[in-house]
């Protein structure tokens, strides 16, 4: 049931991307608990804005936990205590009166911030233009039908493909590594017979992009599979370790 | 080069590496063990794997792996530290499913490898080696020499000391923690897994890691109980029985 | 004969859509057989810009830089990848007849057209319903994860307002799939170097030259920094305009900035009192609210709608007293299935939400607001079993769940309509111009095929129908004759007086250092259209609305507080640009509804309905799309007409009772 409650937040305030960040404290009363997250930040922006001081910079847009976009490192957890919860799906009923909430931006070489709590993802769009497409131009195609998937495959093709591109999977993994997400794309296509003639130069061409960006090796911690808000598995991982392995092996 | 240059390759190598040294401490586990059971085969075993040819080959390559292994670790860690950036999370919370393991791998196996220099010079410096300077025709302890291929009596000699035993459990329960995250994540990095066998990996690498870990930890635990054919008060165990 | 009933009656100017000749089935056949194309030496030598990476603007980008075109692609996120079509949960819809359930082109078509109740181009949507089927395999060959059947063929689920099962889907995420298939196609022109690829960045003006758009200005969200780019066309896929409402099912970016700045430049504003209420939203629950959850039509599939039969137990369960599972089956009203025996819960959307407002005006609403209606899986949980259930919904429970903390396994869905889709848009003729030559606009943005009403699972189609397979037909039509026309340089005197103008407005906004927040600005812009531009609209109440909007708008740029710099990121400013912006098209919203004195669709004007409460149509002197031309800032805008003549198809009244 709805009520309300008093929290202290303790959030990064950053003014750019060259400048020496620091933790800000705010006090903000009566928050309804059927709030989301980002809501209370909302709430908080609004207060900052009547004191005519700069409100918070944070990602956010669709709000269903779809788009992707939200991302937060919230007392430890990149979007909250919550499994399976984008930002914007966390909702204020999971904290108690007189909590102290600390907030931060993910924090990897890979995503630079470039205000407060706003980090730059671009990497991400770089690692797909690398490869993460089936080469098919637009027209001409046959129909859909032509090539039947077996159920179970789409069905893992379609866990793969839940990915949301918000990056929790690297600001969880200590190592800073984007393996989870280049795997879910690698995978996706990997299961599917559309993916197969581009299968090997893929895995090659998103791995090597991803090397390049600066993110870290993985190490197997499981970490980013635990806080991923879409629970995509790192089952995916070792299909993108076998697609590459035989792919260069065959080289 | 791609083993070098790209993270699946240098995650490849650690992997087989790892591979290797498992294999070998399985094997070394199943060995040792015997050394309780029957100390006199122990040193029969001992003496098959002295300097000869064979033996030798099989510990370069194996010191070959550890090298490697090491220094795969430390490059890997510090590339993923760089990765981390340099702010700090100052709020870090255990994810549920992601084990301690897993997170400390490069400390634990600093912990292994200060255990293991002890472990060098308390047993190989005083087996192989010796036996290795004697064949090259280096000036050698006589004494040394004969009891360079007495495995059991080194044992005996230092597991009848609490202290090592206590050092060895201590060193062994890390190794077990580097084995239980090493074993499946070398499957995983070779891309041996999928979903379903996720959770079976995962309990056959604890099964292996534990394997090993008790064959190894019997002797000093029989040590600090002074129990079984080597350590017991009234042991006939000689190295040189025959004299 | 309606033509020139309506004609005679308001003497306003008549535009042509340039429909091409032939029987509906051969126009689209005739057109791409005469049009003019650009040869592929020439197509390199032609830039071209689209704003917008949804499902229209990314798949736009992807098949213009294929042909050969230079692309300029813009977003305001920081990835193509978040465009809004990402949130689309139900499906999209094909004439594939693969269920053999009596699909095909034309009954696409007809229930588009019906389902928009006639209020569409007849020659548009059958366009669209025939381009349907290709992008289906197109997206199949990129990779899209469709559900699939046992057998290993492509799956189907029914979706309102149709009778054959004609969705494909997949899961709940099918906007998602499609869209992060375009994005892919996308990406892979951006990896060749065919599409400069412009994220965080904010169109604020079209540069028009000498009639022709030639490129526009843009805010760096980064850095502040306005930048100008120039190029031979200018394609629009912005989305829609649902965020005037304050509260929508929109994304909190999502915005008519971009329609408006071409309705100022001289692009007509059609038909912007279209909007699309969708009845299966999460209720408002509290004054903090952002925005509102879309729970995805398709629940409408296996859930059932109903309130109480008897007000003492609506009121017991508003004041916590009673529980919905506690009421007898008799002691309930599935008023969807009562009214509309044929269609049940699966009437279109219009319908279904106003259904939902009449039983919650009349008293019988539940929750503590007394705003919203029960969708019950009782039955279907009986029926199918738990898991079945689970398997088709589990995602949009668990969401529900997540936000309301209830079970709706256990108890009942609350849902109430709320905005989700703007029909109306920019004027586009057959070819997807605007009434600026080289200014073209698709998708959500433009106006076109879906009338007063959209039916389910059709944005998505329509997104994709513009940006794959329609505008990079129609585009080459008009860069044909351009190929001589060497790249412009962005120094010239109409880049640099546009550029200016945005610098002054911003400076101007920043200026102002009042006490109100955007954000509550905004609020009170959107209670306003809720109340008086919302699902029942009625002379007074709009005439009520034009006064309060004027208010508003004053309000704004004489009280508005906007911190930071202009020279910075500075989300606050972003919103502020936005809003001014929704306050025009809020005005615009209400005038369109004052005219059309008719009811259709979206569009219930209180004063015209049958005795049964249903929308009453006038085709007599309606049957038009009232398109606006922007006549300077505190001019009242002329209307023109497009008058709709319908060929093929009688229009009728919509009956989905039998």
């Amino acid at each position: 049931m709805e009520k309300n409650i008093n929290i202290t937040l303790k959030i990064w305030r950053q003014a750019g991307p060259k400048v020496k960040g620091k933790f800000e404290t705010y006090k903000l009363d009566n928050i309804s608990t059927d709030s989301s997250f980002l809501e209370m930040l909302d709430v908080l922006n609004e207060k900052l804005v009547r004191e005519r001081k700069e409100p918070i910079a944070f990602d956010h847009d669709c709000r269903e936990g779809i788009c992707g976009m939200c991302g937060l490192y919230i007392n430890g957890h990149p979007h909250g205590l919550d499994g399976e919860t984008t930002t914007c799906q966390l909702h204020m009923r999971r904290f108690k009166d007189g909590d102290t909430i600390t907030v931060e931006p993910w924090r990897s070489t890979g995503f630079p911030v470039i205000k407060d709590l706003v980090v730059n993802r671009g990497a991400f769009d770089k690692i797909i233009q690398a490869g993460g497409y089936v080469s098919v131009n637009t027209g001409g195609i046959p129909d859909g039908n032509a090539i039947p998937v077996p159920k179970h495959q789409a069905e893992e093709a379609m866990d793969a493909a839940s990915c949301i591109g918000c990056g929790a999977c690297v600001a969880a993994c200590k190592n800073g590594s984007a393996m989870l997400f280049v795997a879910a794309k690698v995978s996706q296509f990997a299961l599917l017979p559309q993916g197969q003639v581009e299968r090997a130069a893929r895995a090659k061409a998103m791995v090597s992009k991803m090397d390049e960006l600066g993110f870290g090796n993985c190490t197997n911690t499981g970490a980013c599979e635990a806080e991923c808000p879409k629970a995509i598995s790192i089952s995916h991982i070792a299909r993108l370790n076998r697609e590459y392995l035989s792919a260069k092996f065959k080289d | 080069m791609w083993l070098i240059d790209s993270s699946i390759g240098r995650k490849l190598i650690m992997s087989i590496t790892g591979a290797m040294l498992v294999l070998f401490l399985l094997f070394h586990s199943i060995m040792n063990f015997v050394a309780i059971i029957n100390p006199y085969a122990y040193d029969a075993i001992c003496a098959f794997l002295g300097a000869n040819w064979y033996a030798l080959v099989a510990t370069s390559g194996l010191a070959a792996g550890f090298v490697i292994h090491i220094l795969y670790a430390f490059f890997l860690s510090l590339q993923n530290m760089r990765a981390r950036g340099n702010d700090r999370y100052a709020v870090t919370s255990k994810q549920k499913g992601v084990s301690w393991a897993s997170q400390n791998m490069l400390i634990l196996g600093a912990v292994i490898l200060g255990f293991l220099a002890l472990h060098l010079f308390q047993f190989w410096s005083k087996m192989q080696l010796v036996e290795l300077m004697h064949k090259a025709g280096a000036h050698s302890d006589e004494e040394a020499v004969r009891l360079a291929a007495k495995g059991a009596h080194w044992v005996q000699y230092y597991f009848s000391q609490p202290v090592y035993s206590i050092l060895y459990i201590v060193w062994l329960v890390a190794l077990w923690y580097h084995l239980t995250h090493g074993v499946w994540s070398s499957l995983q990095s070779l891309g041996l897994n999928n979903k379903k066998w996720l959770p079976r990996v995962k309990s056959i690498s604890n099964v292996i890691a534990t394997i090993i870990i008790l064959l190894f930890i019997a002797i000093p635990v029989c040590g600090l109980l002074e129990a079984g054919p080597l350590f017991s008060p009234n042991s006939t165990y000689h190295p040189f029985p025959n004299l | 004969m309606t033509k020139k009933q309506a004609t005679s009656q308001t003497e306003a100017p008549i535009i042509d859509a340039k429909i091409p000749e032939g029987s509906l089935a051969e126009k689209w056949t005739n057109y791409k057989a005469h049009q003019k194309l650009v040869n592929p030496a020439n197509k390199r030598r032609l830039d071209i810009i689209v704003v917008g990476t949804g499902l229209a603007g990314a798949s736009a980008a992807a098949s213009l830089a294929e042909l050969g075109f230079n692309v300029l692609n813009f977003c305001i996120q920081d990835s193509p990848r978040r465009a809004h079509s990402i949130a689309a949960q139900g499906g999209i819809n094909a004439a594939k007849n693969y269920q053999n359930d009596g699909d095909s082109v034309y009954r696409l078509f007809y229930d588009t057209l019906k389902g928009g109740d006639y209020r569409a181009r007849e020659a548009n949507v059958y366009r669209l319903a025939e381009v349907s089927n290709s992008i289906i395999d197109q997206c199949v060959a990129q990779g899209v994860p469709f559900a699939r059947e046992y057998g290993g063929l492509l799956d189907n689920r029914s979706f309102g307002g149709a009778q054959v099962s004609r969705t494909f889907y997949a899961r709940g995420q099918t906007g998602q799939q499609l869209l992060l298939g375009a994005y892919s196609a996308l990406s892979r022109q951006v990896g060749k170097g065919s599409v400069k690829l412009y994220t965080r960045y904010e169109m604020l003006d079209v540069v028009v030259i000498d009639g022709r758009a030639r490129g526009i200005i843009a805010r760096n969200l980064v850095t502040g920094k306005v930048e100008r780019f120039s190029a031979h066309a200018v394609v629009v896929g912005s989305g829609g305009y649902g965020n005037a409402f304050f509260l929508s099912t929109n994304a909190m970016s999502c915005n008519g900035s971009a329609a408006i700045q071409m309705y100022k430049k001289g692009a007509f504003f059609a038909n912007p009192a279209f909007a699309q209420i969708h009845p299966t939203c999460i209720p408002v629950h509290g004054e903090f609210q952002s925005k509102l959850t879309l729970m995805s039509e398709s629940l409408r599939n296996d859930g059932r709608i109903w309130v109480p039969k008897k007000k003492e137990d609506a009121e017991a369960i508003r004041q916590g007293k009673l529980k919905p599972t506690d009421l007898k089956e008799e002691d309930r009203d599935y008023f969807l299935e009562r009214r509309y025996p044929a269609f049940g819960n699966l009437v279109p959307r219009d319908v279904a939400s106003r259904a939902a407002k009449e039983r919650c005006d009349a008293g019988y609403g539940v929750g503590n607001t007394g705003l919203a209606v029960y969708l019950d899986f009782e039955d279907s949980i009986k029926r199918l079993g738990e898991d079945v259930v689970r398997a088709r919904y589990g995602n949009l429970f668990q969401m529900y769940e997540k936000i309301v903390d209830d079970n709706p396994y256990k108890t009942p869905m609350m849902i109430y309509p709320a905005i989700h889709y703007t029909m109306g848009g920019i004027w586009v003729d057959y070819e997807l111009m605007t009434t600026v030559k080289g200014l073209f606009c698709i998708g959500e943005a433009n106006f076109s095929d879906h009338g007063a009403n959209r039916l389910g699972a059709s944005a998505l189609m329509q997104g994709l129908a513009d940006g794959y397979f329609i505008l990079p037909y129609t585009i080459q039509n008009y860069l044909a004759d351009q190929i001589r026309v060497p790249r412009f340089s962005t120094d010239l005197p109409e880049f640099e007086e546009a550029e200016k103008q945005i610098s002054e407005k911003i400076k101007r906004i920043m200026s102002i250092q009042g006490k109100r927040s955007v954000d509550s600005i905004h609020r009170e812009l959107g209670l306003v259209m809720w109340d008086f531009v919302g699902m029942g609209r009625n002379k007074e109440g709009l005439e009520h609305a034009l006064e309060r909007i004027k208010e508003i708008r004053k309000e704004f740029w004489s009280n508005v507080y906007v911190p930071g710099k202009s020279e910075d990121m500075n989300n606050e400013l972003e919103k502020a640009l936005r809003v001014a912006d929704f306050i025009e098209i809020g005005e615009l919203m209400a005038r369109d509804a004052l005219l059309r004195e008719e009811s259709c669709g979206g569009h219930f004007r209180e004063e015209y309905q049958t005795e049964e409460g249903e929308a009453l149509r006038n085709d007599d002197d309606f049957a038009f799309a009232s398109c606006w031309k922007f006549n300077g800032e505190g001019e009242e805008p002329t209307l023109f007409k497009e008058m709709l003549e319908y060929e093929f198809v009688k229009r009728q009244q919509r009956n989905y009772k039998a």
